[in-house]
């Protein structure tokens, strides 16, 4: 039975290893973004030996580019952008300690894999709902990169942001599990509607 | 000769591209609705739900209902008869696409394709112009998200493969991109012509009302076939299992070569975003 789950960074082992795929997970407090530019400024300045704009250490990131805050308003649409792109970075992401990413869709095995060695889980957030879940978004700023606009790393606030966790430290996909149980043959499709 | 003025152009082009990306189509509200019904995965239902809520919240506040608001595709069929005049036209649509991306306080997501950096007003858009016979210009925007287009493929099939050929490169392209272009998706499909005509015209597919049968009735039989295969996949709302992945899949076929079958399928996100505008 799936439960949900309060999360609040930074997050130790011991809030990460609790969680199993199927889970709701509302997140309060403070959280970054970054997408595929950013990730690859952080790999950058690492290989330069180059301190990191922020301590990733316990935090959860957010694979986000919003879009940009009309006056008066915090943020723009803030969904998730799609995970893969971040596949090649994660492996160092998790070994500088990040302990959550939020996204969309399928990650690599090798991601998977690194995320039971590391005890860290990737939750989905629903792709698309942009203008919803700028709502659960109090405060936004940049903190690094500014020069790429959207692609900026940000410190967001966000209070209850819900996502479901899709791949647990047990090496868990939900995206692979839901789907084995909805799939179906032309047959079995036609012998349901003949039961109904 | 009828004479329309390149200003016109831009401020239509700049309200076409605000609004589309605050208000979604009534099909495909009409499909949500009958998602959160129809759908049987409980957590399907949920992101139904949200969908709609979501979509409130960007009719009603005037916010893009998703981050992505796209590369601007522009469709126009510029009738004979019509004299542009007061500039250029390629440029006074690129010019509205400007405006209404600042003006609207939408993400510009455009960038060299290998500096990467951004070109920080989303343009250049992407025109496919017609000319046609009369005297209108009918445009139409469509803001096209990354994740769904990243998903889309061509395939250059033998004619032998044929039909079931289709059918299969259909199948594996949605099975492929799984939960990555946010499903529930729509899928176009383009059939015939040439690599690049196939995707055009499976672009122009998409453009078609979500819950319109296709006039074609051999494409109709065609498109009922793909819908069931693709939700018999199982991939369900945002990937997290459930019966209903695609909305709807749309064909449009033309002639092509004797040696060559091409078949794009694009694949096109909830956020289904389409204006159309005549002048
Ligand atoms: S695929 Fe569509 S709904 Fe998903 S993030 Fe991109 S534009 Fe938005």
């Amino acid at each position: 039975m799936s439960k949900t789950v309060h999360l609040r960074p930074p997050l130790t082992d011991g809030d990460v290893v609790q969680l199993e795929i199927g889970d709701k997970v509302l997140v309060t407090g403070v959280i970054y973004t970054a997408r595929d530019a950013a990730h690859k400024r952080l790999m950058d300045l690492l290989a330069a030996g180059k301190e990191l704009p922020v301590d990733f250490k316990g935090q959860i990131l957010y694979y986000v580019g919003p879009s940009p805050a009309k006056p008066g308003r915090v943020i723009g649409a803030a969904g998730p952008t799609t995970s893969y792109r971040m596949d090649s970075y994660t492996h160092t992401m998790l070994q500088l300690g990040l302990k959550a990413m939020i996204g969309k869709g399928k990650r690599a095995p090798e991601v998977i894999a690194a995320m039971q060695q590391y005890k860290a889980v990737y939750l989905g957030a629903t792709g698309g709902a942009g203008a919803l879940i700028s709502q659960c978004i109090k405060k936004a700023e940049v903190v690094a990169f500014p020069e790429l606009g959207p692609e900026a790393i940000h410190r967001l606030e966000v209070e209850n942001l819900p996502a479901i966790v899709i791949n647990d430290c047990q090496g868990g996909d939900l995206y692979e599990l839901g789907v084995k149980e909805y799939r179906r043959s032309a047959e079995t499709r036609d012998n349901a509607a003949e039961c109904r | 000769m009828r004479q329309i003025d390149a200003k016109e152009i831009t401020r239509a082009v700049k309200e076409a591209a605000i609004t589309a990306n605050f208000d979604l189509g009534e099909d495909m509200l009409a499909a949500f609705k009958r998602g959160e019904k129809e759908e049987e995965s409980p957590s399907g239902r949920e992101v139904f739900r949200q969908l709609l809520e979501n979509a409130k919240i960007a009719a009603t506040e005037r916010v893009p209902m998703c981050q992505d608001c796209g590369l601007a595709v522009i469709f126009v069929e510029l009738g004979q008869d019509v004299h542009v005049t007061g500039g250029d036209f390629q440029q006074a649509i690129q010019e509205g696409v400007r405006q209404g991306y600042g003006e609207g306080f939408l993400r510009k997501s455009l960038c060299h394709p290998l500096t990467r950096a951004n070109t920080g007003d989303n343009t250049p858009a992407v025109i496919h112009t017609e000319i046609v016979p009369g005297d209108h210009l009918k445009i139409t925007i469509v803001p096209k998200g990354g994740g769904s287009e990243n998903m889309s493929r061509v395939f250059m099939l033998k004619p032998a493969e044929g039909l079931p050929g289709i059918i299969d490169r259909v199948l594996a392209t949605v099975r492929e991109a799984g939960p990555n272009p946010c499903p529930p998706i729509i899928v176009g499909v383009g059939i015939g012509g040439t690599f690049e005509r196939a995707g055009i015209l499976a672009k122009k597919a998409l453009l078609r009302h979500v819950g319109s049968v296709n006039p074609e009735p051999e494409l109709a039989a065609l498109e009922k076939q793909l819908l069931q295969g693709v939700n018999d996949l199982g991939i369900g709302p945002q990937g997290l299992g459930g019966r209903i992945t695609a909305l709807a899949v749309h064909v449009v076929m033309q002639p092509c070569h004797i040696a060559s079958l091409p078949v794009a399928v694009n694949i096109q996100c909830h956020a289904a975003r389409h204006k159309e505008v005549v002048l």
